[in-house]
C-alpha cells in the first residue's frame, strides 16, 4: 500500500503575528515554523505506524511551498517517510493547493492520502476534500481512528454528540485529528537519515487560484483578567451582571 | 596593539597573550539545521517526559529516573557523540554540548543525564581497550546500561588522589579485590556500571576499574537527603573485597588520577553548557512571570528594578554561553590538528581536552555562578511565589547550588586556572615572560593614551580587552616575582588572579561572538547583543580593577606598588557608557519576546 501524507508549514503557535504592507502580508522575519500539528501528530505518525507494522510499503510526503519550507519538510522526514516532494508554489489558496497536489498525485497510484483536518494558520480545512474530488477518490473527514482491514479502511470520526464508524475501500483521502495517533519525538537516527532521504522539487504547471487574500486583521487585544476574592461572592455576581452582562 | 599577534588557531591558555580573529570562533547562532533538530528533540523530550513529572522525579519514585534515561536512550540522546562503531551517532563535541545545554533545563534529570553520558561513559570510551569498549559502550550509548563514577570518598573530596580505597590482586591472579567506601555517587541507585578509582597495593597513584553492579561485594547506602537535585540518585557505595576481573582494569596501573582529571576537564565544560541551558529556562520563566504579574496597576516587567534583573540575567548568560562554545570549538580543532599530525583519535581527544583545561575551569566557575545569580534573581522576581514550592523558582534555586561544588569546587577550579597557566609558562609551553616584560617596560614609559581605532564598531572593546591582558600580565608577573614559590600558598592572590582571567576570557569570547554575529546579520539586527557586550565588558573592567588592586595591595610595596596601581588603573579604564539605558533595551527585547531570546 502506498501512502501520501500532505504536510504544511505553519508558524510556531507562540509566534506573535506582525502585519506589514498595509496589513496585506505577514512579517516573516523572526517567525519560526513548525509542521502543522494535525499533519504531524496524526496523519504522518499514523502513516509511519502503518509502515512499521508492514501494512504500508511506501510513505511519501508532499508539501506546497517555496524553498523556505524545506527545513520543515526535513523535520517531517526525520520523523519518518521515504521521500518528500515539494511543489514550488505559495499555498495560500486551498483550492490551488489541492490542484497542485492532485496534479502530482494523479499518476502515482497512492492507495491512501492522509492530511490534517486543517492547518493551524489559515484554518480552511478544505484541502483534503477538494483533493479527493480532483483525484476522484473517496473522502472521510475528521478521523479520530484509522484501521486497515485488507483493502478497506475502517475509520472512526467524531460527529455531534457521538462517534460514527465508516468503512471505505481504497483509494481514499482521510483528514485526521486528535486520536488517530500519538505525537512522537524525532530520534537521532531519524534526524541523521533525514538528510539522505530524497526531496524532489517540482514546478506546478497551472495557476488559477480561486481566492486571493485582500488583507489581514489581528484580533482585538485581550482584556485584562480581574481577580475577585473567593469570599466576595456578591461582588462577583454584581460584576457578572452589571459589567459582563452574562447573568 | 602590535605586541599581541593574531594567530589562527590558539593553544589552550594562549588567550592571555594573543588576539583571536572573530571569524575563527564558533558562535551558537551558527547551528545548522540538523543541530537545530537535535536541540528540538531535547526540548520536546523535556516537555513531554520530564517537565510534567518534576515532582515525581524529586520524590524519587521507584524506577522513574531509570525509565526516563531509557526514553532518552531510545531517542539516541545518550550516544550523540559516541562513535558510530560503538553504537553512537558520532557527532562532534559541540553538538553533544548543545544536547547538554538543552537538557540542562531538566533539573534532576539533567544531572542523571550528564553523569551517565559524561563521567559514566567517557572513562571507558576514552581509556578503555577495544574489548572493554565493545563490551560496555554500545549498551551505555543506548541506555541499556547506566553508568556512574566513583572517585570521592568521605575523607577524599577536593584532594581526590588521597583516597583510601584499595585493590589487591587475588591469589590466582584473575581478579582484583577492591575494598573501600565511595561517597556522593550520582546515579548509584540504578547504575549498572561503575568506574571506580582505587590504589593498587601501596601505589602512589590511583588506578581505575570498570565494576559491574553484579560483581560480588557491592552494597549501597540509602539515598542522601539533599538541598536540591532531589530526584538525582546520590548514594554511598561500599566495596568489600569486590571481585573485579583483571581485564576490567581501565588503562594502565596508576593511570587513574590522570583519567579522573581529564574526564573532569570535559565534565567542567559540559557543566558550562548545562548551566547555560538552565539559566535560559529560568530567564524565560522569570520574564513570563514579570509580564503576567501586576502590582500597583502595572505588570512588574514595566518597573526599572525588575528590568535591571532581567537584563543582567541575560547579559551573564549570553556571555557564559559565548565562552562555552568558543572553547568547545577550540577543543575540537585542537583534536583535529592532533589527528592530522598522526595521533590516534582517542589520544588526540584527550590531548585536545587537556589543552583547554584552563578554559574548562574558567567556564565551570563562570557558568555556575551565573546560574546562581540567575536563580537568585529569579526567586526575587517571583516575590512570594518565588518562595513557594508551587512555582518553579524554588526548585531552580535549590538545584542550581550543587554546580559550584561538584566537578571540582569553584575554589579548586579558580586555583587550577592560575596554577595551570603558570605551570605552562614554567614548562615553556606558554610564553608569559616575554609579554609580561613588555608590559613592565610599558609601565616605565610614557603611557599610550592613543584612542581606539576610529570607525571600528569594536575598536573600544578590543582595546579594553588588550588592556585587560596587560593588567593580568602585570599583576601576575608582579606576584610571581614577589611571592615566588610562596604564591601557591597565597590563595587570596590566586583567587584574585583567577577572577581576572575569568573576566578576560569571558569578555573576549563575548566580544568575538558579537563581532562575528554583526558580520553575519548586520549591526541593525544586533543592537541588544551590542548592548550586552558593552555592559558586560564595562562591568568586567571594574571587577578586574578590584581584583588586581586587592592583589597589589597585598604583595607590592613602595614606588613599585604605586606604579603598578597606576598601570592597573590605566589598563582597566573604560569610557563611560549609559548602562542603565543599555539594560533597559535588553530587557525591552526580553519582555516583548516573553522569553530568553538571544
Ligand atoms: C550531589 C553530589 C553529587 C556528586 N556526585 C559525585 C559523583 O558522581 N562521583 C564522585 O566521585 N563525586 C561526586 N560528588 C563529590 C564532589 O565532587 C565533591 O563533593 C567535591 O569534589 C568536593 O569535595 P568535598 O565534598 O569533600 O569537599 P571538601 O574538599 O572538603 O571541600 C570543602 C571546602 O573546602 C574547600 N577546599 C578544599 N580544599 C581546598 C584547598 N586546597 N584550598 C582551598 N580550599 C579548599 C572547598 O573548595 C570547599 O569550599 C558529588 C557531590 C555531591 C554533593
Amino acid at each position: 500500500m502506498k501512502i501520501l501524507v500532505c504536510i504544511s508549514q505553519v508558524p510556531d503557535t507562540s509566534t506573535k503575528v506582525v502585519l506589514k504592507d498595509n496589513s496585506t502580508t505577514i512579517e516573516n522575519a523572526g517567525v519560526s515554523y513548525i509542521i502543522n500539528p494535525y499533519d504531524e501528530w496524526y496523519a504522518l505518525i499514523r502513516a509511519i505506524e502503518l509502515k512499521e507494522s508492514g501494512i504500508a510499503s511506501d510513505v511519501d510526503l508532499v508539501t506546497v511551498g517555496k524553498a523556505n519550507t524545506e527545513p520543515v519538510i526535513r523535520k517531517a522526514l526525520a520523523l519518518g517517510g521515504d521521500k518528500a516532494i515539494r511543489i514550488d508554489a505559495e499555498s495560500t489558496d486551498p483550492y490551488l493547493t489541492a490542484v497542485y497536489i492532485a496534479e502530482y498525485a494523479k499518476s502515482m497510484d497512492y492507495d491512501l492520502i492522509l492530511c490534517g483536518k486543517e492547518s493551524i494558520d489559515y484554518n480552511n480545512g478544505s484541502v483534503g476534500s477538494m483533493l479527493a474530488e480532483l483525484l476522484d477518490m473517496d473522502y472521510i473527514g475528521f478521523a479520530t481512528e484509522i484501521k486497515i482491514e485488507g483493502n478497506t479502511a475502517v475509520v472512526k470520526r467524531e460527529i455531534e454528540g457521538g462517534e460514527e464508524t465508516d468503512s471505505c475501500k481504497f483509494p481514499l483521502v482521510i483528514s485526521c485529528q486528535k486520536g488517530v495517533a500519538e505525537a512522537r519525538i524525532a530520534n537521532m537516527r531519524g534526524i541523521m537519515a533525514a538528510r539522505t532521504r530524497p526531496l524532489t522539487v517540482i514546478t506546478p504547471t497551472v495557476d488559477d487560484a480561486l481566492t486571493s487574500i485582500l488583507s489581514y486583521e489581528l484580533p482585538p487585544a485581550k482584556a485584562g483578567v480581574r481577580l475577585i476574592d473567593p469570599a466576595d461572592m456578591d461582588e462577583l455576581v454584581e460584576l457578572l451582571h452589571a459589567e459582563a452582562k452574562v447573568i | 596593539m602590535n605586541d599581541i599577534e593574531t594567530v589562527k588557531a590558539l593553544k589552550g591558555g594562549e588567550f592571555l597573550i594573543r588576539e583571536t580573529a572573530a571569524d575563527s570562533v564558533f558562535i551558537p547562532e551558527e547551528w545548522n539545521e540538523e543541530q537545530q533538530m537535535i536541540a528540538e528533540t531535547c526540548v520536546n523530550f523535556l516537555a513531554q517526559h520530564v517537565k510534567p513529572n518534576l515532582n515525581r522525579i524529586d520524590e524519587q519514585e521507584e524506577g522513574l529516573m531509570s525509565h526516563l534515561m531509557d526514553e532518552a536512550g531510545a531517542l539516541g540522546l545518550l550516544g550523540v557523540s559516541v562513535p558510530e562503531e560503538y553504537g553512537g551517532f558520532g557527532k562532534d563535541f559541540k553538538t553533544s554540548m548543545l544536547v547538554t545545554e538543552k537538557l540542562g533545563a531538566g533539573n534532576s534529570f539533567s544531572v542523571a543525564f550528564s553523569a551517565h553520558s559524561g563521567i559514566g561513559t567517557l572513562p571507558i570510551l576514552y581509556y578503555g581497550n577495544d574489548a572493554q569498549k565493545q563490551k560496555y559502550i554500545p549498551k551505555l550509548a543506548s541506555g541499556e546500561l547506566k553508568g556512574a563514577y566513583c572517585l570521592t570518598e568521605p575523607s577524599s573530596g577536593s584532594d581526590a588522589n588521597s583516597g583510601k580505597a584499595r585493590a589487591r590482586l587475588s591469589e590466582d591472579g584473575t581478579h582484583y579485590l577492591i575494598t573501600g567506601q565511595k561517597m556522593w555517587i550520582t546515579n548509584a541507585g540504578f547504575a549498572d556500571v561503575f568506574t571506580v578509582f582505587a590504589k593498587i597495593d601501596d601505589d602512589e597513584n590511583l588506578s581505575a576499574f570498570i565494576v559491574e553492579k553484579d560483581f560480588e561485594g557491592i552494597t549501597l547506602n540509602a539515598e542522601e537527603h539533599k538541598m536540591g537535585i532531589k530526584g538525582s540518585s546520590t548514594r554511598q557505595v561500599f566495596f568489600n573485597d569486590c571481585k573485579v576481573p583483571v581485564e576490567n582494569l581501565l588503562s594502565d596501573r596508576q593511570n587513574g588520577f590522570k583519567i579522573a582529571v581529564n574526564i573532569l576537564n570535559i565534565g567542567r565544560m559540559k557543566l558550562g553548557g548545562g548551566t547555560v541551558g538552565a539559566s535560559k529556562e529560568v530567564i524565560s520563566q522569570a520574564v513570563h512571570y514579570a509580564n503576567e504579574r501586576e502590582q500597583f496597576g502595572r505588570a512588574i516587567s514595566k518597573y526599572g528594578a525588575i528590568k535591571y534583573k532581567l537584563a543582567q540575567q541575560a547579559i551573564l548568560t549570553y556571555a557564559s554561553e559565548s565562552a562555552v562554545y568558543r572553547a568547545s570549538q577550540n577543543m575540537e580543532e585542537a583534536t583535529e590538528m592532533l589527528v592530522a599530525s598522526g595521533l590516534d583519535e582517542t589520544n588526540a581527544k584527550l590531548k585536545g581536552t587537556e589543552q583547554f583545561a584552563i578554559e574548562a575551569a574558567i567556564i565551570k566557575v563562570h557558568s555556575s555562578e551565573t546560574l546562581d545569580y540567575v536563580v537568585d534573581e529569579g526567586v526575587q522576581i517571583y516575590g512570594g511565589m518565588g518562595y513557594s514550592a508551587e512555582a518553579p523558582m524554588d526548585r531552580a534555586y535549590r538545584d542550581s547550588r550543587i554546580n559550584r561544588i561538584f566537578e571540582g569546587t569553584n575554589e579548586i577550579n579558580r586555583m587550577l586556572t592560575v596554577d595551570m597557566m603558570l605551570k605552562r609558562a614554567l614548562k615553556g609551553d606558554l610564553d608569559l615572560m616575554g609579554p609580561a616584560q613588555k608590559v613592565a617596560g610599558e609601565l616605565m614609559s610614557i603611557p599610550d593614551f592613543g584612542a581606539a581605532e576610529e570607525g571600528n564598531l569594536f575598536g573600544k572593546e578590543k582595546k579594553y580587552i588588550a588592556n585587560f591582558k596587560k593588567a593580568i600580565l602585570m599583576v601576575a608577573g608582579g606576584a610571581v616575582q614577589k611571592l615566588m614559590a610562596q604564591l601557591g600558598k597565597e590563595q587570596e592572590v590566586l583567587m584574585n588572579l583567577a577572577d581576572m582571567l575569568i573576566e578576560l576570557y569571558v569578555s573576549e569570547s563575548l566580544q568575538l561572538r558579537v563581532e562575528k554575529l554583526v558580520s553575519m546579520r548586520g549591526e541593525d539586527s544586533c543592537k541588544e547583543q551590542l548592548d550586552i557586550m558593552r555592559v558586560y565588558i564595562n562591568d568586567a573592567a571594574e571587577k578586574i580593577a578590584k581584583a588586581g588592586k586587592e592583589a597589589l595591595n597585598y604583595f607590592a610595596e613602595g614606588d613599585e606598588k604605586k606604579m603598578m596601581l597606576m598601570g592597573l588603573k590605566r589598563y582597566t579604564k573604560t569610557e563611560d557608557i549609559n548602562s542603565t539605558q543599555a539594560r533597559r533595551n535588553i530587557a525591552a527585547k526580553l519582555i516583548a519576546e516573553n522569553k530568553y531570546c538571544f
